[in-house]
């Protein structure tokens, strides 16, 4: 056990160094630090004021190791500070990127977390209520309406869900944020609605194929045969045993709460670590687009090891040595 | 390499490219009886989304074939230079001032007389261009988007996942270690860090959606490689002293087709839906159906509301998604034999 805890975890720090040298090679060989400079200060700019600027965010090392600068270059640079969390300041308007990153989290959470949970136990509730009715109309139009959900763009449910409850029926304010929690617990309302209609779709068909995978076992069969009602069928074996695969798609997800949501976000005018990242990518913050790469696959990283090792705690099936 | 992709030269050859491997397949299917019977199987389940993905596949030809000058298309010297496709033809010249509602003889907001009264079906756009046409110049975009993604992440998976599947070893250690490292990063994420890195272009959003899409194909075909290595046939095959590149060829790779198949119908919807949300983030392809909903979000602020550009933009993606994704079911119910017991 605890060997495999080990070794899963220096394969999780070999990954995420590997993430480090694809954004090194992302934003530094690929796009040049003149580039950066050039994008962030002007195509027209001087090339001593590019000196400046480069300096100034220290992006004028040689790139890579060579001798007389073993230390004192780019690469070198660029993992060390990743590995400090010393993020540095952003390339746009020089703010210190950890104090926003720290800012934001606590909105994004605030949305993704509930969006996720009434996403899940609604998906859950309905694909199992579906699957109890299979082969019949009810089941049938609930897969219609699925694929009918799932073929429409998500930037629609927010346009749709601005324009419908926010704009003509007024039940929730259209965007915005406040700190206190009643009244933000108000400007979330929209957002988590629209992000939930907008993922029970492909939810409920996910669900609803695992449940009904589960339904044709034979263990089933047995517990119908022995007089087992079907509620107890559905509540008792079919979800218990379903939960395995449920669980493994979930918590994949779960890390990538803390990235907060992009689209709703920048949409209702959260100020989370999504709309840190929009606000990077249209004023060409490229310190700030690596940092959030990184801080997204390095939670990634450490869910999947907890992951891992808590599939022994609760499946007796697996044995990871 | 921007400049190539949209010169109509090279759309030209595209399309006849794309005419020959059509040919080619469709004489192949014909020939392979378990192929010619699963897909008619599958167009007798859904025909009708069969014909639509037909009928954009036909739009989106349409607006690739190209030439130059013939006709009295455009008025001016300039666009008299500038390739036409065979879409801008049977338009011409459509062009107004600003909004106007569908049919209307006058302009929405300047109420001053168009140029081609009643004529614009669904309207015009900020820019006085015929939304009709607009939204069927992105129906090329959004093939372009799916298709070439598909063809630069399927290969490439295809490869990766066959090697390291059948070869292992180091070889798979490799390739598993890139998977692990593409695939901790939030796809987001990482598709946003590679289009604002690139230069911009179309060419360059579709390989940031091949880098971000081909990882999951490539860990399935690893898997069902690894299955298939250990199979009797390949074992004789073995014996008999195939040579490895033969033994993937003959019959490692044509127990993998259906997976492609599969995939390809099923990840298509998904690319074209993630344009539209980098289109939000004002870095998708110019004049794609995710641009046209980014821009109609200030258009429902207007008062009076512009709806029409939304609606066309919303009903095409909408159309070409559900009919892609039913026949993306019907092909996969049709080749797994996994769902085959659902359909009983």
């Amino acid at each position: 056990m605890l060997a495999y805890i080990v070794r899963r975890t220096a394969y999780g720090v070999l990954v995420v160094l590997g993430v480090l040298f694809f954004l090194f090679a992302l934003f530094f060989l690929v796009t040049k630090p003149d580039d950066i400079a050039r994008k962030a200060i002007g195509d027209k700019a001087m090339p001593a004021v590019i000196a400046q600027w480069k300096k100034n965010h220290g992006y004028d090392r040689p790139l890579w190791p060579g001798p007389g600068h073993v230390q004192d270059n780019m690469l070198v640079e660029h993992y060390r500070r990743m590995l400090t969390f010393d993020f540095g300041r952003s390339d746009a308007d020089d703010t210190i990127i950890l104090d926003r990153i720290k800012k934001g989290a606590g909105p994004s959470i605030s949305l993704t977390l509930p969006e996720f949970a009434f996403g899940v136990l609604l998906g859950i509730g309905f694909s199992l209520f579906v699957a109890f009715f299979r082969e019949t109309y009810i089941d049938r139009s609930t897969v219609v309406l699925s694929v009918l959900g799932m073929s429409v763009s998500a930037l629609l449910y927010i346009i749709g869900g601005q324009y419908l409850i926010g704009k003509l029926l007024r039940w929730f304010p259209i965007s915005g944020f406040d700190p206190s929690w009643a009244v933000r617990a108000r400007f979330l309302a929209l957002p988590i609605v629209v992000g939930v209609a907008a993922s029970l779709g492909s939810s409920v068909r996910f669900y609803r194929t695992v449940f009904i995978e589960e339904i044709y076992k034979d263990y089933v069969r047995t517990a119908r045969a022995k007089g087992a009602g079907e509620v107890r069928i559905m509540t008792r074996h079919v979800l218990q045993n379903a939960m395995i695969p449920i669980l493994t798609s979930i918590v994949t997800e779960i890390p990538f709460l803390l990235m907060g949501s992009l689209l709703l976000e920048a949409s209702f005018g959260i100020p989370g670590l999504g709309s840190l990242t929009v606000d990077a990518i249209t004023g060409n913050d490229f310190a700030t687009l690596r940092t959030m790469v990184y801080i997204g696959s390095l939670f990634f990283v450490v869910g999947q090891i907890l992951t891992d090792i808590s599939y022994t705690i609760a499946d007796p099936r697996i044995r990871l040595d | 390499m921007g400049e190539l992709l949209n010169s109509h030269v090279t759309s030209n050859l595209i399309v006849l490219v794309l005419a020959l491997g059509a040919i080619g397949l469709w004489r192949a299917v014909a020939k392979n009886r378990l192929w010619s019977e699963a897909l008619r199987s599958m167009y007798r389940r859904r025909p009708i989304a069969v014909w639509v993905c037909a009928l954009y596949l036909a739009i989106g030809l349409c607006d690739s074939v190209a030439w130059v000058g013939g006709g009295q298309v455009g008025s001016d010297a300039v666009s008299s230079h500038q390739a036409k496709t065979l879409l801008d033809r049977a338009f011409g010249d459509t062009k107004e001032k600003s909004y106007s509602a569908p049919f209307a003889r006058v302009e929405f907001y300047a109420k001053s007389k168009l140029r081609h009264p009643g004529s614009h079906v669904l309207g015009t756009d900020i820019l006085g261009r015929d939304v009709l046409f607009v939204t069927l110049k992105g129906v090329r975009i959004a093939l372009l988007i799916g298709g070439l993604t598909s063809l630069i992440s399927i290969p490439l998976a295809l490869l990766m996942g066959v090697l390291a599947g059948y070869f292992g070893k180091y070889l798979d250690d490799a390739v598993f270690f890139v998977v692990s490292v593409l695939q901790s990063m939030p796809s987001i994420l990482l598709l946003i860090a590679l289009i604002t890195a690139l230069p911009k272009s179309t060419l360059s959003v579709c390989l940031a959606l091949a880098v971000t899409s081909w990882v999951g194909f490539c860990r399935l075909t690893r898997g069902e490689t690894m299955k298939l290595r250990e199979l009797d046939y390949v074992y004789a095959a073995r014996a008999l002293g195939v040579s490895e590149l033969r033994i993937i060829w003959r019959h490692i790779l044509p127990n993998l087709t259906h997976l492609i198949v599969i995939t390809f119908a099923l990840t298509f919807s998904g690319l074209v839906l993630s344009e539209a949300v980098l289109a939000w983030l004002n870095i998708g392809v110019e004049g794609s159906w995710g641009q046209m909903i980014a821009q109609a979000k200030n258009e429902l602020s207007r008062d009076p509301v512009v709806w029409w550009n939304l609606a066309a933009a919303a009903t095409a993606l909408f159309v070409l998604l559900l009919a892609i994704n039913l026949v993306g079911d019907a092909i996969r119910d049709v080749l797994d034999p996994r769902t085959a017991r659902e359909r009983q």
